[in-house]
């Protein structure tokens, strides 16, 4: 598969002429990365070119020799590989998350990385970017995804917390972004008590507010338990079923993630207060943004592509999956799992 | 609608009852009349609705989705209402129109049909968010299932002020939706509402289980004894109606009108009383197993096939009310006196009186209340669980009040079990495998293998969850998605000790038995698994007209 600029290659897309590889899957030569996402943002590439903030990112969590070599982009500043023109434009999906538009002899081709609409003040706003091709995440891409406005969910929590004012609540979200969203979107709504981190969340929280990213108080949890009825603590989603969480007593489980509109799949991670917030865009934000590039184009990936091609074929588009086996979904479910339903 | 629709969304996850308690109180609180009242009559059940068949929402949503948008989700979320109350196309939300409860059950209460039911139904998803999509669409297919009990939604009105969930219970089935006589009465705002209802349900006296330390306090000479039946526990009124004619009904111990269900019984209640008794299956005079009468039970109507193969009964022990005069205030043994000439005078072929039973001591009665027969149990001694204690001198008193009623059971009988299966539980649980199915040994065709016997998650202390929860996450020999199997063999297991109250012939269950109220007593440590109990000892334990079955 070739539209001239990108091909399907073992280790994920590949552009033959610029020599790079766009959020492989395994060690490459010279890897584009879209974002610090595990599945996208993988250690051990001769050259990575991506945000300053993903360069921040994958630092932090692989350490500084992630990589033999690095280079900073400037978003929106165009430069040219082997012929190929390259450059950023922001995807809103997390903090320095990018799409990457690429250009060669006029044809556009935009690789959207992963991406939202919704207003998130953790990172700046998605950029729709015209162009010809546009190869499309589709974690979302089912007509039952529309993700409410993130403040009324959080106002779901705030409430809960005033009824069950003696229970902790206890947060899963997810450690780069959501995490960093939901204490973000708890500041917005006025909530200013310390938020308790467990640890895997401190480090990515640290980093944020380097960047400049307004937190307010943030406290570790360390051997705290039940002295800390009453708060809010965020923790991995792992973590809400896991053993760690007993130290709370009858904390109020709450799970944040945009599977969470399906019912089934709440109650079977055990929340017992679901917010619906997702880092993804939802259908009507995948089926609005495609149609704002204007591409006649699409490939859909990464997630449920068949129901978004089905759309785009209606739209008239030339739309095909794009199947890459590999990647997941930061809401911490497995992509074999989107594909088989909760059943 | 939204209001509503919010509070069922919460309930349908929170797991705990004093959650569902504090959320239900909460909405009460600060919702309007008349749309708590509805909220409390769908609670409750006192409304039911199934307007939206399956065909009727696959054609409503066919005229608005794609079919193959449509298909893919429903394959993905499962659910069918869910799915149409995810994928439904409304407009923005600042041009929807939220239809207010009041007036979705009114007009659900007509009794539309056809287009006209898709018609409303369309225009009130058009109205509603997500969230009140669904909840519309559980209301109008019938059952909300968001875990609450009629019991729990009338407690939690009567914690809105200082009423209890029994003097609720009393005016009941005198109110009718939207019940703003009943929440002026919760709030301290009125007196207690005022019915013309002949027959209103009376809250049951209830027994409290007698502890060893309770019988060295008292003395044999102030109590009567009963034999326990092992059936369920009704109230049979029957009295002149208003406006002439008679007015007959069943209650079960929680209220629930029960009527329609045992036309054998009472459509021959000719007296005007209410009756405390148990419901029975009884074949010429002998009761049958209480798997028998759970065939009865949860039905909305019954065949004339089931009432002739399974039979109602009552057996009467307790007089609460007679020819309009209420007996409650009198004592236990002028009741029974009451009781005993009412039972003779009407000689209804299907109400016998439950007797008493001698006693001189306790000690008698201890040994009786295993072994009937010891104390003329006689031929339904396997209908017996136990025996019951009423002080002579006190009146009926609605609740458990202490001190006067004790039950003493059977001991409940117990088996050695390997575990099997385990599964995370729910709320405070979640972090452990704490849901246990468990096996007993029978002989199959390679030898000596394990069976299911049943399922049960508590009962067992947070040392021996925690250690049985190591064990699981070390020994998983398979996973079907959330549950796992357990290395069960000889040698490699867990003995688990298993208290249950009686058995029943099921062929759902690979065994051929389900037990009834299984819990777990305890880890049996200084066990191995080639050493747990035998299938035949359980079958044993059936009722001899259940053992061939
Ligand atoms: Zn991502
Ligand atoms: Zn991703």
């Amino acid at each position: 598969m070739s539209e001239g600029h990108l091909q399907l290659a073992r280790a994920g897309l590949y552009c033959p002429a610029g020599g790079f590889h766009i959020d492989p899957l395994r060690p490459v030569e010279r890897a584009i990365i879209t974002h610090g996402h595990a599945d996208h943002a993988r250690a051990g590439h001769g050259a990575v070119l991506a945000s300053a903030e993903t360069l921040a990112i994958m630092a932090a969590r692989y350490g500084p020799e992630f990589a033999g070599r690095t280079e900073a982009l400037v978003p929106g500043k165009r430069l040219s590989i082997g012929g190929v023109g390259v450059s950023l434009h922001p995807a809103g999906h997390v903090l320095g998350s990018m799409q990457v538009r690429l250009d060669v002899a006029g044809r556009v081709t935009v690789v959207s990385g992963d991406y939202k609409r919704q207003p998130d003040p953790t990172c700046a706003p998605f950029e729709p970017v015209p162009c010809d091709v546009f190869i499309t995440e589709a974690t979302f891409g089912l007509p039952v995804f529309r993700h409410p406005p993130a403040r009324a969910e959080i106002g779901r929590l705030l409430a809960s917390l005033a009824l069950f004012s003696d229970r902790t609540h206890l947060v899963g979200a997810y450690a780069l972004g959501k995490a960093q969203r939901v204490i973000a979107e708890l500041r917005g709504a006025g909530y200013d008590r310390p938020i308790y981190l467990h640890g895997a969340l401190e480090a990515l929280c640290a980093l944020y507010a380097a960047h400049g990213v307004a937190l307010g108080p943030l406290e570790s949890v360390g051997e705290r338990g039940r002295e800390l009825a009453g708060e809010i603590v965020l923790c991995p989603p792992g973590q809400l079923a896991d053993r760690w969480a007993r130290r709370f007593g009858d904390p109020v489980r709450v799970a944040a993630s945009g599977w969470m509109r399906v019912r089934a799949w709440a109650r079977q991670r055990g929340a017992e207060l679901p917010l619906v917030i997702s880092d993804h865009a939802d259908w009507d934000g995948l089926c609005a943004t495609i149609t704002e590039t204007g591409a006649d184009t699409v490939w859909v990936t990464h997630g449920a592509e068949d129901a978004l091609v089905h759309w785009c074929g209606k739209q008239g588009l030339n739309a095909r999956p794009l199947n890459m086996i590999g990647y997941g979904d930061e809401d911490g479910i497995a992509r074999s799992d989107t594909l088989s339903g909760p059943r | 609608m939204l209001r509503f629709a919010a509070l069922l969304d919460r309930l349908s996850s929170e797991p705990g009852r004093n959650g569902k308690l504090a959320l239900l109180t909460d909405y009460f609180r600060t919702a309007p009349d008349p749309a708590r009242g509805y909220a409390l009559a769908m609670l409750t059940g006192s409304l039911r609705f199934r307007h939206a068949r399956p065909a009727v929402l696959r054609a409503l949503v066919a005229g608005r989705v794609d079919p193959v948008l449509f298909e893919l989700s429903h394959d993905f979320v499962g659910d069918l209402s869910e799915t149409v109350a995810l994928i439904w196309p409304a407009p923005e939300a600042a041009e929807r129109n939220a239809p207010p409860l009041p007036e979705v059950i009114r007009q659900l209460a007509d009794a539309p049909r056809g287009a006209a039911v898709a018609e409303l139904l369309a225009g009130w998803l058009d109205g509603l968010d997500e969230t009140g999509r669904w909840a519309l669409l559980k209301l109008v297919t019938g059952g909300l299932r968001v875990g609450v009990s009629a019991r729990l939604a009338k407690t939690a009105v009567a914690g809105l002020g200082e009423l209890s969930a029994d003097d609720i219970d009393e005016v009941w089935h005198g109110l009718s939706p939207p019940y703003e006589s009943l929440f002026a009465w919760a709030e301290g705002r009125a007196g207690r509402p005022v019915t013309d209802d002949p027959v209103p349900f009376r809250p049951p006296m209830l027994a409290h289980p007698l502890g060893e330390a309770d019988l060295s306090g008292l003395d044999p000479a102030d109590f009567a004894a009963e034999w326990k039946w092992d059936g369920i526990r009704v109230q049979a009124a029957a009295a002149p109606a208003p406006g002439g004619g008679s007015r007959q009904r069943l209650y079960s111990r929680g209220g629930e009108d029960i009527t329609a269900a045992f036309p054998d019984l009472v459509g021959s209640f000719d007296f005007e009383a209410v009756l405390d008794g148990e419901l029975l299956v009884v074949i010429e005079g002998e009761v049958c197993s209480f798997s028998m009468l759970q065939q009865r039970l949860n039905r909305k109507t019954v065949s004339a096939r089931l009432l002739e193969s399974h039979p109602a009964a009552i057996r009467a022990y307790d007089l609460l009310s007679l020819e309009g005069e209420d007996l409650r205030p009198l004592p236990f043994d002028r009741r029974r006196a009451l009781l005993e000439r009412f039972v003779h005078q009407i000689v209804h072929p299907r109400i016998d009186l439950s007797p008493l039973v001698p006693f001189d001591d306790f000690a008698a009665l201890e040994a009786a209340r295993g072994d009937p027969g010891l104390l003329h149990g006689g031929r339904d001694a396997a209908a017996i669980e136990g025996v019951m204690l009423k002080r002579r001198a006190a009146p009926y008193l609605p609740g458990r009040p202490k001190g006067e009623w004790y039950k003493w059971k059977r001991d409940p009988y117990r088996v050695d079990a390997v575990l099997m299966y385990a599964q995370r539980g729910r709320g405070q649980y979640s972090s452990f495998y704490s849901d246990y199915s468990f096996g007993v040994w029978r002989e199959g065709p390679e030898g000596a293998e394990l069976v299911p016997v049943g399922k049960a998650c508590f009962g067992l202390t947070d040392d021996a969850l925690a250690e049985i929860d190591r064990f699981v996450r070390a020994h998983t020999v398979n996973r079907f998605g959330p549950v796992r199997e357990v290395a069960h063999e000889a040698e490699t297991g867990l003995v688990l000790e298993v208290a249950f109250e009686g058995l029943n012939r099921s062929s759902r269950h690979k065994s051929g038995i389900a037990m009834r109220f299984p819990r777990l007593v305890c880890l049996r440590r200084d066990k191995q698994p080639h050493e747990a109990d035998r299938l035949e000892t359980l079958l044993a334990l059936l009722p001899a007209c259940d053992r061939s079955a």
